[in-house]
């Protein structure tokens, strides 16, 4: 019933033309004898003051419920208090609450499953099943862009899904962009998921994106670890690695970023199935890399390849597994100071960069170390936002800037690929 | 390690800036001020007899504010084999500008009364979000993680509060509020998250202090993680 004298005050309001209800409080006033009780009346039926009895007393309760407006407040409240009637302030500030309520009744709307790409909340981390319906509806609504190919399979059976963005053609060159191969970095499928839609919406009217995707294909994994996902979903938010056990152990996962094969077995990596950064019982041992593995491959001509992480805002290239430089480190630097350029043009967010090994620690078994090592130069790994204040968990209204801004970096790095691609 | 003028970029400069900044959130936290380290400008490192000597100039922001400060710090890292805290020194200037005396001492009077005992959990929530009735409770939690964190620091660790599991007010004794935390904490290199029970206390005079802490163990089964190798 209290929703239903809302919604009666905001129509009745609504006739008589006020727009706004800042300020405006609701006092409960609770009447002690008859006198009272007729002062009260008397001062409800004074127009100018524009009291709004929202609940008159009855025989079950003494209180009155009325709507002061913000301008007679203080009338009121130095009349009540002058002939000693009871009250306290039951809404402190209507228009809050009314905007509050709105702003919960919306996203109850948005919880509900979007109908097309167009509809999906972009601006909120979503489960599984959404982030995989969501794909399957892009795929529909862009059918002579966008297909699905499946590369295999988790640990626990789940698809392991990659978009293709491709204007057709045999064996173009590619760029690959993987996130969420650590499912606790929420941001990243987050930002995946958005990247997806950001080159539909492109494709056809930004120039350069158009360009892109003329001369080459764009792979991209947003749910690079699903059963890690599932699991931050239900059990642990701080799930890191995938969710295969380990034999003789009661410690379940492998870190995906130590488990390729690129310095596989040295420092960087820990050799115990209990530690975040256990590097699997062989290169290559989980599926969700092999997968990968396979697929980079049997492709042979992926020209980059782009693995995303939160948190610390940085962007870095190879290697991690040893301090002697790449070969194409100078290149790779100079290209990575360009990207985080144009990410800090956006919002101001300030991004670090370098290799590996220099800018964050040593690693093993890293994603981009073997890639490179297969002959993609442009292998580069980001680190997302923030810088630790929330870490992992990012509020669901950075996620759009995030995207945003890391989206002009990643522009970046594909152009200059393209650029450089025969 | 890394000795002589050390490069903003890399990561030595930067895990010792991060033991600066838990250093002052430690000596100047409180729930309505909270430090963290906006950017290295310039390091040098050097060993000296038995320990690692840093010194740095940095901008550190306090979070509530806004407000960003230039510091000069120098830290000695303590070496051998005995696990004991690393020392810092720091001097900053405009950081502390932000007066949050009024709002300290508002939360102050709201809690030491002791018939509306406060709690909360899972702060920030899976999504980042949390009630602003919590926050000054988050950066409180976050202060004195900041404590813990300064002690377990060394040249091969970055710490940083990655949530608050929950938290439970206590009596009020001595005129401080006091807390029972269960904080989590990311340590990068391992990429470990460490759980830590403290008994904190504060008031606006005292400032923040942990009493006691207690380590959690990782999972019941579980063996103990041993170090990653570096």
């Amino acid at each position: 019933t209290m929703k239903g004298l809302l919604v009666l005050t905001v129509l009745f309001v609504a006739v008589f033309g006020k727009e706004t209800f800042e300020g405006d409080q609701v006092l409960r006033i609770t009447v002690r004898d008859e006198v009272q009780l007729t002062l009260l009346k008397d001062l409800s039926e004074m127009e100018y003051l524009q009291l709004d009895v929202w609940m008159e007393t009855t025989d079950l309760s003494p209180s009155v419920d009325i709507r002061v407006p913000f301008t007679s407040l203080q009338t009121v409240k130095a009349f009540l208090e002058t002939e000693d009637i009871e009250y306290f302030i039951m809404i402190k500030d209507l228009q809050v609450m009314l905007d509050e309520e709105k702003e919960q009744m919306l996203s109850a709307a948005r919880a509900t499953a979007p109908r097309t790409s167009d509809d999906y909340d972009y601006s909120n981390y979503h489960t599984i099943a959404d982030i995989y319906a969501f794909q399957d509806m892009l795929v529909a609504e862009n059918p002579n862009l966008v297909s699905k190919i499946v590369i295999g399979q988790s640990y626990q059976g789940r698809p392991l899904n990659v978009l293709k963005f491709s204007t057709g053609g045999t064996n173009k060159p590619g760029i690959w962009l993987d996130t969420g191969i650590h499912s606790r970095e929420w941001v990243t499928q987050a930002s995946g998921t958005w990247f997806a839609k950001k080159i539909v919406t492109d494709y056809g009217r930004d120039a350069a994106l158009t360009a892109i995707l003329d001369k080459m294909d764009i792979f991209l994994e947003i749910v690079t670890n699903p059963d890690g996902y599932f699991y931050t979903h239900t059990s642990n938010r701080m799930w890191r690695k995938t969710r295969k056990p380990n034999p003789g152990s009661s410690c379940i996962g492998t870190d995906p970023n130590r488990n390729w094969d690129a310095g596989f077995g040295g420092p960087g990596a820990s050799d115990s199935p209990c530690s975040e950064t256990y590097r699997g019982p062989k290169a290559h041992s989980e599926s969700e890399v092999k997968s990968i593995v396979d697929f980079v491959k049997s492709h042979g001509n992926l020209q980059a390849f782009v693995s995303i992480h939160s948190y610390s805002q940085m962007l870095l290239y190879p290697y991690g597994y040893t301090r002697t430089p790449c070969k194409d480190q100078s290149e790779l630097h100079n290209l990575a100071r360009k990207a985080i350029t144009y990410l800090g043009s956006l919002y101001g967010t300030s991004y670090r960069y370098g290799s590996i090994i220099n800018t964050i620690y040593q690693a093993s078994g890293g994603t981009i170390d073997w890639t490179y090592n297969q002959g993609i130069k442009y292998s580069y790994t980001f680190e997302l936002r923030d810088t630790g204040r929330y870490g992992f968990i990012l509020p669901a209204n950075q996620i759009l800037p995030t995207a945003k801004e890391t989206w002009l970096a990643l522009m970046a790095i594909m152009e200059h690929t393209k650029d450089n691609t025969n | 390690m890394t000795t002589g003028v050390l490069n903003p970029s890399h990561y030595p400069a930067r895990r010792a800036a991060t033991v600066v900044q838990h250093y002052l959130n430690t000596r100047y936290g409180s729930p309505y001020r909270w430090i963290f380290l906006s950017k290295v400008h310039s390091g040098s490192a050097e060993d000296m007899a038995e320990m690692r000597k840093y010194q740095l100039e940095l901008t550190m922001q306090e979070m509530i504010s806004n407000v960003s400060g230039q510091c000069s710090a120098e830290l000695l890292f303590p070496g051998g084999e005995g696990q004991s805290a690393p020392q810092v020194q720091a001097s900053c200037e405009g950081l502390l500008q932000s007066n949050p005396t009024a709002q300290e001492e508002a939360f102050y009077q709201q809690h030491r009364a002791s018939n509306n005992m406060v709690s909360g959990s899972n702060i920030p929530d899976s999504y980042g979000h949390m009630e602003p009735s919590m926050k000054p409770f988050w950066h409180l939690g976050g202060v004195a993680s900041s404590c813990i964190m300064l002690r377990e620091s060394n040249e091969s660790t970055l710490y940083n509060m990655a949530q608050v599991a929950n938290f439970t007010q206590l009596e009020t004794e001595k005129d401080q509020l006091r807390f029972n935390y269960h904080v989590l904490l990311h340590e990068m290199i391992s990429q470990e998250i460490i759980h830590w029970k403290l008994l904190v206390t504060w008031s606006p005079e005292q400032g923040v202090k942990v009493l006691q802490t207690e380590l959690q163990p990782k999972c019941h089964d579980c063996e103990a993680p041993p170090n990653t190798t570096n």
